[in-house]
C-alpha cells in the first residue's frame, strides 16, 4: 500500500514544527537563521511559505512516476513502493540530470562540499519502511500534515473540499499533476501564488524519454541492417565494375 | 616569411597563457569544489561546461560519422581524402568532452558507475553507454593512422579487416548518441521553452549534427590549408556545401513546421528575451548559410564557403547553449552567466583541441596522399589561389 502525506493549509498555524522535527530527523542544522529561510536547500528539505494570515509548505513530492528516478543514469533515486523518493550517493555520479528534470526543483546539491550529493526531503524513506509516520507529520500539532495511505488520504481531501466547498480551491494539488504524487496539497488560495506551477502536465514525465528509449532495442538492428546493406549494394557495384575492368584488361593483354 | 613566423610564435604565447589559467582553475575546480569555482546553482545544475563542453564538443565532432557514413558506407570516393581528418576531430572532440565530463560531474571518479548500475529508463545511461562505446570505436577507426606511421603491417590488417563493423557501429553510436542528447530534454515539457521543446528535439539534435559535421569538414579543411600549407580540396568542399545546403534546408522546414503545428509562431513575432535569442540561432543556423549557399558565386568560392561553414557552426552552438541555458532561464526564475573559472576551462579544451590536432596533422599521416611534397611553411594565399585556378580555368 503507498503512503501519502495531506497538508491542509487551511489547519496550518506556521509554527514550524515540522521543519524543526524534519531538521532533527535527518541530522540538518536548525536555528533561528535557518528557520527565517523560505526556501529549501541542500541544509534544509521543507519549508513553511508564509503569505499574509496564510501558509504553505515546501518539499519533494515524491512523484508516484519520478522523472528524478527515471533520469538518474545509475538508480541512486529509486520510488518505493511504499512512496518515498530514496537517495543512494554511493551510486551517484553527480550529473545532476534529476535536478535538471525535477518538475518542482526539489533536488538541491552541495555546491560547496569535496564530495558533494544530492539532498532532498526523502519522505522519511526509512521511518516509512519501519511503518512510522514521517516526522513532520508526526510532529504537526494540528493534523495540518497528515501521513496515511495515498488513496484514503485523497478520499478525505476530496471530503474536505465536498464538506466545505467555501473554505477551499477545487483543486487537490499533487492528485494528477504529473501523473500524480505521494504528497498532496489543499489551500483556500491559489498555488501560484506560493510558487507551484499549476499548468503542468498531468502526464507522468518519464512516459515523455520513455517513448523514445523504448524503441532503441528494436532501432539498433533494423539501422544495423540498413547501413550493412548499403554497404553490401555500393561495393558490390564497384567489385563489379573491377571485375569487369580486370577481364577487360586480361582480354586487352591476351589480344 | 617572417610573418607566419610571430603568428606562430605568438599562438605559442598564447596557447602558453591559457594553458596556466587552465591549470589553476583546474586546481580551484578539484581543490575548492563545484560552489567555488563554477556560477552553477540549485536553478542552474547545468551551465557552460554540459551546454558547450559537452552539447557543442559531441556536436563538432560529427563530421567524423557524417563522413565515414559517406565514404565508407555509401561509398562516395571523392571524398575519401578528407575522411581521416574527420575521424581525428571525432576522436579528439570525444576525448576532450569525456575530460570536460571529469570537471563537470560532482563525483567524477564514479564516472563508470553506468557500466554496472543500469536504469534503461534514463536517456543519461544511454549517453554514458554511447560516449563510451562510441570513443572506444573511434580510437579503432584512428588506430590505422597510427599503425601506418609506426608501420605495424600485421596489426593493420587485422584492424582494417574489421574496419567495416567498426564503421557501421560508428555511425549507429552516433546516431543514438547525437540524438540522445536532444532525448535529454523531452522529459521537462514544463521547464524549456517552447521555442526549444518539442517532441522533435530528438531529430533537430540529429539532422543539426549532420549539418555542423559538414560544416566542421568545410571549416577544418580550409584551416589545413592556411595553417598546413595543405592543397585545398576546393571541388570536395563545394560538393559538401551542397549536401549542407540540402540538410540545412530540411532542418529549417522541420522547424518551422513543429514551431506551426504546436502553436509557438505566434511567439516568434512577440518582442522578449527568448525571442531575441530564438532570432538569433535561426539566423546564425538556417538564414545566413542558407541564404549564402544559395548564391552560386558564393558555394564555387573558397571564402563563401568557409563563411557558410562559420556561421553554420556559431549558429548551432548557439542552439545548443540556447536549450540547455536560455531555454530553461524562465521556468527557473533566474539568469546564468559562466564564471570566469568556467570560461577559462572551457577556452582550455577548445586551445588543446586545436593544439593536439596540429601537433596529430604534423606528426601523424593524417593527410597522407600528400605528406612528402608540402615544403614546412608556404604562403597561405598561394595556395588558394593554385587550387582555386585550375578549377575556375575548367568552368
Amino acid at each position: 500500500m503507498s503512503k501519502g502525506i495531506l497538508y491542509d493549509a487551511t489547519m496550518c498555524i506556521g509554527c514550524k514544527q515540522c521543519e524543526q522535527a524534519c531538521a532533527t530527523e535527518n541530522g540538518l542544522p536548525y536555528d533561528d537563521k535557518v528557520a527565517a529561510q523560505e526556501v529549501t536547500s541542500a541544509h534544509k528539505y521543507t519549508t513553511v511559505l508564509t503569505k499574509d494570515d496564510k501558509f504553505m509548505r515546501r518539499m519533494c513530492m515524491n512523484c508516484d512516476d519520478p522523472a528524478c528516478a527515471s533520469v538518474c543514469p545509475v538508480g541512486a533515486l529509486k520510488k518505493t513502493s511504499l512512496g518515498p523518493v530514496t537517495y543512494d550517493k554511493s551510486r551517484c555520479m553527480g550529473c545532476r540530470y534529476c535536478m535538471a528534470a525535477c518538475p518542482f526543483g526539489v533536488p538541491k546539491y552541495e555546491w560547496d562540499k569535496a564530495v558533494p550529493g544530492v539532498r532532498k526531503c526523502i519522505m522519511c524513506g526509512k521511518r516509512v519502511a519501519e511503518g512510522k509516520q514521517t516526522a513532520c507529520a508526526e510532529s504537526c500539532p494540528t493534523g495540518a500534515t497528515k501521513f496515511g495511505d495515498r488513496d484514503a488520504l485523497l478520499e478525505e481531501a476530496k471530503k474536505r473540499i465536498h464538506d466545505n466547498p467555501g473554505n477551499y480551491l477545487p483543486h487537490i494539488f499533487g492528485e494528477t499533476e504529473v501523473g500524480g504524487t505521494s504528497v498532496m496539497l489543499l489551500s483556500s488560495i491559489p498555488f501560484n501564488s506560493f510558487g507551484y506551477r499549476t499548468d503542468l502536465t498531468e502526464r507522468a514525465l518519464p512516459m515523455y524519454t520513455y517513448q523514445v528509449l523504448s524503441r532503441i532495442p528494436d532501432f539498433v538492428p533494423l539501422f544495423g541492417t540498413m547501413l550493412g546493406g548499403i554497404y553490401w549494394i555500393t561495393h558490390r557495384r564497384q567489385d563489379v565494375a573491377e571485375a569487369e575492368a580486370n577481364e577487360k584488361g586480361q582480354k586487352g593483354g591476351a589480344q | 616569411m617572417t610573418v607566419p613566423r610571430i603568428r606562430f610564435t605568438f599562438w605559442k604565447a598564447v596557447f602558453a597563457v591559457i594553458m596556466v589559467g587552465g591549470i589553476y582553475c583546474t586546481f580551484l575546480r578539484f581543490f575548492r569544489g563545484l560552489g567555488a569555482s563554477t556560477n552553477l546553482s540549485d536553478q542552474f545544475p547545468w551551465g557552460l561546461w554540459i551546454g558547450f563542453d559537452v552539447m557543442c564538443g559531441v556536436m563538432l565532432a560529427a563530421g567524423g560519422f557524417t563522413l565515414t557514413a559517406a565514404v565508407e558506407i555509401f561509398n562516395i570516393k571523392r571524398f575519401h581524402s578528407i575522411v581521416r581528418p574527420t575521424i581525428l576531430t571525432a576522436f579528439l572532440g570525444y576525448l576532450l568532452v569525456c575530460a570536460a565530463l571529469m570537471y563537470d560531474l560532482g563525483l567524477p571518479w564514479n564516472i563508470w558507475h553506468p557500466l554496472i548500475m543500469r536504469n534503461p529508463h534514463s536517456v543519461m545511461f544511454e549517453v554514458a553507454w554511447c560516449v563510451m562505446l562510441y570513443t572506444t570505436v573511434l580510437a579503432l577507426e584512428f588506430s590505422p593512422i597510427v599503425l601506418e606511421h609506426f608501420k605495424l603491417k600485421r596489426a593493420l590488417r587485422v584492424v582494417r579487416s574489421f574496419m567495416v563493423v567498426f564503421v557501421i557501429l560508428g555511425v549507429l553510436l552516433s546516431t543514438l548518441h547525437q540524438s540522445s542528447l536532444g532525448t535529454l530534454y523531452l522529459i521537462m515539457p514544463n521547464k524549456l521553452h517552447p521555442f526549444w521543446w518539442s517532441p522533435l528535439l530528438p531529430v533537430f539534435f540529429f539532422l543539426s549534427a549532420i549539418a555542423v559535421g559538414l560544416a566542421m569538414t568545410i571549416f577544418e579543411s580550409s584551416m589545413s590549408s592556411k595553417y598546413f600549407g595543405r592543397e585545398l580540396e576546393l571541388p570536395i568542399l563545394r560538393d559538401l556545401g551542397r549536401v549542407l545546403v540540402v540538410v540545412l534546408a530540411l532542418y529549417g522546414i522541420l522547424r518551422f513546421e513543429d514551431l506551426l503545428h504546436r502553436g509557438v509562431l505566434k511567439l516568434v513575432f512577440t518582442p522578449g528575451y527568448e525571442q531575441r535569442f530564438f532570432l538569433l540561432e535561426i539566423f546564425l543556423s538556417v538564414i545566413a548559410p542558407l541564404g549564402l549557399l544559395l548564391i552560386p558565386k558564393v558555394r564555387e568560392n573558397a571564402q563563401g564557403l568557409y563563411l557558410a561553414a562559420v556561421l553554420t557552426l556559431l549558429g548551432f552552438v548557439t542552439n545548443r547553449l540556447n536549450v540547455t541555458i536560455t531555454g530553461v532561464e524562465i521556468a527557473v526564475g533566474g539568469r546564468y552567466a559562466p564564471k570566469w573559472t568556467e570560461v577559462v576551462i572551457t577556452v582550455m579544451f577548445v586551445a588543446l583541441g586545436f593544439a593536439i590536432f596540429g601537433l596529430a596533422a604534423k606528426y601523424l599521416p593524417i593527410f597522407p596522399e600528400e605528406k612528402a611534397q608540402i615544403p614546412a611553411l608556404r604562403e597561405p594565399s598561394t595556395r588558394f589561389s593554385e587550387a582555386a585556378v585550375p578549377v575556375h580555368a575548367g568552368d
